[in-house]
């Protein structure tokens, strides 16, 4: 033992960072800016700021479970489809006002992923993977099979029939944006919690915070049930925008397919990844989407060479050179007076 | 009664096809616990590549496919080997992301250029009559010549693979680094090498399983995710760890589909995938678990 | 010249550094015992030797070539052999299958099948069982016997006391002599410094990664033993 270590280290416990502080101040005033779009902006523009914000809710959630929860599921779909054909039902059949049942759709889809989770967490790791996407199956095949909602051909929201086209298209955007803001925010909420931490304990290594008295089972479908719940959102929120929905669209692998890729570009495991990784994915397809399945070919490509070569993706390899940090998950030490006694014991 | 007899007969041929689907997932899985995504792909690719073979080969249509089919073995094998080698051994890790990542964009680029090349149209391999020759069995029941010789093929190949396994030198060493990689390497056996002689393997059993898919009935470039699915349903009902249960696992995934789409055509897959979930439930470990 | 010796061999755990400069060297027909506390970098130095983790390339000569950060297959191929801490048997194995995968470096000599069941006669009885069904003793004894399959000039023994019943362990060492009578080199990794101070002709004792002690067995007294070995 060193005297050094006997004296009580002079430290400051701190989340913000300097860029953190800069960029909630940026981010305020993006937001603001985006917020008066309605008033100004084109409605195509609009209708490509809904699709982006569903994915990035998406890609946000994808990333909760699999990059913070260590869940790889390549079956979000089947949350993203149930969310949207529950906003139909609640619109269509029930006469809910279809912005009403946005919220209530995602909370629906929350209390589905309860019983499923039950099935889904009897597999791990790549198995856990397999199933989810069988689950997901499940879930198209059977919707395919209904007739009251289109079966295989589906059908469009008539519920907002109803509605003066300019409302219609402000509010959608208006939720849109809420919806993506609230989602960043919840998984930042979320990872700050006792239980966010309990997550990245578990990440590192499961047997060793359970025996630290992390309930690993309980924080797992805690983290599972979030990302329905997102998932959920972001379905009732695209099909709320694209007024039609096909059990194909909505319960496709493409959905999971593009959030792995959008989360991964990005940067798994981090806020920031997701969100850098959508503007990526969004400008690839404005300019090269075109090329049709050379582009698809590409991103597969591209895909492949991340993982492999870059596995910390575009935001991991720029806030580990530069020290970056706009979403600060983690506590800092900061010492508050350099220690200039050095003791030679 | 009859009609339910066929049922059964129908839904046991056509899990004898689902079982060639798996047994290479069943290998890979019992190797090396990678989660292959693009196996379903692999297959439809096999399926491709033999009906551009035959269709190059310039031999009757009874032929050309077997022909094809020889010539496509070794290619296949060296491709599985090629691809471990290179690109899947460096994505294993305890953790199943970057691996379930690799083989997701590798069905995505085996998809796509599938489709460039072959447009979205569904094909078939020509097998001269083959696909729709009938064996009666007697009691007004027929079963078709190509499913009957699928079955018998997969019930060989499942044989042939779990006295590979239990038997022979590779066999031990595809067991020995399954259970202990470090002490393997300290015996002298290079896990990359072992790891990708294994895919060499499964590959093999892809091509075969492809080219009779190809055969028996049309494919479509977009057709991998489905014939995944089911591999993987029937390597998991059946237990993991043993290739009869594979098998056993195909046949009775084959049997409830067939029984689900004589209920209803649209309820058939469903019903496959529901009788999966509840093994799930109710058997986790299969019906074979590995017992030690 | 040495059979194996080490210069200034460095290992490492990521950042963690392991072991601080091992100068070790080992005579052919030689036993050498390497005793130490738990952490006291024994294991870490048998796995750098072995190659299962990375080395300098000069840092390790075998017979007089640099082995350092060879893999372990081509390490097994010179002569080295391991019987590894915990035993490591191939669980889905039998007996048998387990010692053959001993052979599998194909090296030619006085072991095989025959011989390694002529030395533990039990193993012969016991060849068709699966390996995890055997006692504690049975399984270091196939753990042996499979580093002999390799037909090694040096044998490496990690700690094969560990867990085992004091009569057990001396049965096992008891055959110790027949094992060295073609003239084996062979390293005892141990805890129970008794028995290593009784097989060795030479010890090296560790501490925190360094080598604090080494001479001939018989010479060095407890004292200097355990202050070499507690640092105290």
């Amino acid at each position: 033992m060193t005297p050094h270590a006997l004296t009580a280290p002079q430290f400051d416990v701190s989340r913000a960072t300097t860029a953190s502080r800069a960029g909630a101040f940026l981010g305020v005033l993006l937001l603001l800016c985006l917020a008066t779009f309605p008033f100004w902006a084109d409605a195509g523009w609009m209708r490509e700021f809904n699709e982006m914000a569903c994915y990035l809710i998406f890609a946000m959630m994808w990333n909760l479970l699999a990059g913070y929860g260590g869940m790889v599921s390549i079956g979000q779909q089947a949350y993203l489809g149930l969310g949207g054909y529950a906003l139909l039902v609640m619109g269509n059949f029930w006469g809910v006002n279809p912005f009403v049942a946005v919220p209530i759709a995602a909370v629906l889809t929350m209390l589905v992923a309860l019983p499923v989770s039950q099935i889904a967490f009897r597999l791990q790791g790549g198995y856990f993977a397999i199933g989810t996407w069988v689950i997901a199956e499940v879930f198209r095949l059977s919707v395919a099979n209904v007739s009251a909602v289109g079966g295989g051909s589906g059908t469009s929201l008539t519920a907002l029939r109803g509605i003066e086209k300019a409302t219609r298209q402000s509010v959608t955007f208006w939720l849109c944006l809420a919806g993506a803001v609230a989602s960043v925010a919840l998984v930042y909420w979320f990872l700050r919690s006792r239980q966010g931490l309990a997550l990245l304990a578990i990440r590192d290594s499961e047997i060793a915070s359970e025996s630290q008295g992390v309930n690993v089972r309980a924080t797992k479908l805690g983290v599972y049930l979030v990302a329905a719940l997102g998932a959920g959102l972001a379905g009732a929120l695209y099909f709320l925008g694209n007024l039609r929905i096909s059990p194909d669209a909505a319960f496709t692998v493409n959905w999971t397919a593009f959030s792995i890729f959008i989360v991964l570009i990005g940067g798994i495991g981090t806020i920031e990844g997701p969100i850098i990784g959508v503007i990526l994915f969004y400008l690839l397809s404005k300019f090269f989407s075109d090329f049709g399945t050379w582009y698809l070919v590409g991103l597969g490509l591209l895909a492949i060479v991340v993982t492999i070569r870059f596995p910390r993706g575009l935001w991991g390899w720029l806030s580990q050179r530069f020290d970056l940090h706009f979403f600060p998950v983690q506590r800092r030490l900061v010492l508050r007076e350099p220690d200039k006694e050095t003791s030679h014991g | 009664m009859l009609g339910w007899i066929d049922t059964i007969v129908q839904g046991v041929l056509l899990g004898g096809l689902y079982a060639m689907f798996a047994m290479g997932q069943s290998l890979i899985f019992g190797v090396m616990r990678l989660t292959n995504t693009a196996h379903g792909d692999f297959i439809i690719l096999a399926a491709f590549g033999a009906f551009s073979l035959a269709a190059a080969v310039g031999l009757p249509a009874a032929a050309a496919p077997w022909l094809a089919l020889g010539l496509m073995l070794p290619i296949a094998f060296a491709a599985g080997y090629g691809l471990q080698r290179a690109v899947l051994n460096r994505t294993l890790s305890h953790d199943p992301l970057p691996s379930l990542v690799v083989t997701f964009g590798v069905a995505i680029v085996i998809q796509n250029l599938l489709q460039e090349i072959y447009s979205a149209d569904p094909r078939s391999i020509e097998s001269g009559g083959l696909n729709t020759a009938s064996v009666a069995l007697g009691g007004g029941l027929a079963v078709g010549t190509l499913p009957l010789l699928i079955f018998v093929l997969a019930v060989a190949m499942a044989i042939g693979m779990q006295l590979l396994f239990d038997r022979t030198p590779i066999g031990r060493a595809f067991r020995a680094v399954s259970d202990d990689k470090d002490a393997a390497e300290l015996m002298g056996l290079d896990h990359r090498h072992v790891y990708a002689l294994a895919t060499g393997i499964a590959f093999l059993l892809v091509a075969v399983a492809g080219t009779l898919h190809g055969m028996k009935t049309t494919v479509s470039p977009a057709d991998g995710p489905a014939l995944l699915l089911y591999a993987f349903e029937a390597v998991i009902i059946g237990g993991m760890g043993s290739f009869y249960g594979t098998l056993a696992g195909g046949i009775i995934l084959g049997v409830t589909q067939a029984i689900g789409f004589r209920f209803d055509p649209g309820w058939g897959i469903w019903f496959g995938h529901i009788v999966f979930l509840a093994m799930l439930v109710f058997r986790p470990s299969g019906l074979f678990p590995k017992t030690r | 010249m040495a059979l194996l010796a080490t210069r200034k061999l460095e290992a490492f755990y990521g950042d963690f550094q392991a072991l601080f400069g091992i100068d070790f060297e080992i005579e052919r027909s030689e036993i050498v015992a390497v005793i130490g506390a738990n952490g006291a970098g024994k294991s870490t130095f048998l796995k750098t030797v072995c190659g299962l983790l990375k080395a300098a390339r000069e840092a390790v000569h075998f017979d007089g070539e640099p082995i350092g950060g060879l893999r372990p297959g081509r390490i097994v191929q010179r002569g080295i052999a391991m019987v590894p801490e915990g035993r490591r048997l191939f669980s889905s194995l039998s007996v048998e299958e387990n010692l053959l995968m001993g052979a599998y470096a194909r090296r030619s000599g006085p072991w095989n099948l025959a011989t390694v069941y002529d030395l533990f006669p039990i193993l012969k009885e016991k060849r068709a069982t699966p390996s995890t069904a055997l006692s504690g003793g049975q399984q270091q004894m196939v753990a042996i016997g499979r580093a002999l399959m390799s037909n090694p000039r040096l044998l490496i023994c990690d700690e094969i006391s560990l867990g085992l019943a004091p009569i057990v362990v001396k049965e096992i060492y008891n055959a110790l002599p027949r094992v060295c009578a073609g003239g084996l080199t062979v390293i005892v990794v141990e805890q129970d410094v008794g028995m290593a101070q009784l097989v060795s002709s030479r010890l090296y004792c560790m501490q925190e990664g360094r080598v604090t002690l080494t001479g001939p067995s018989g010479d060095l007294t407890r004292e200097q033993i355990s202050q070499a070995y507690f640092g105290v």
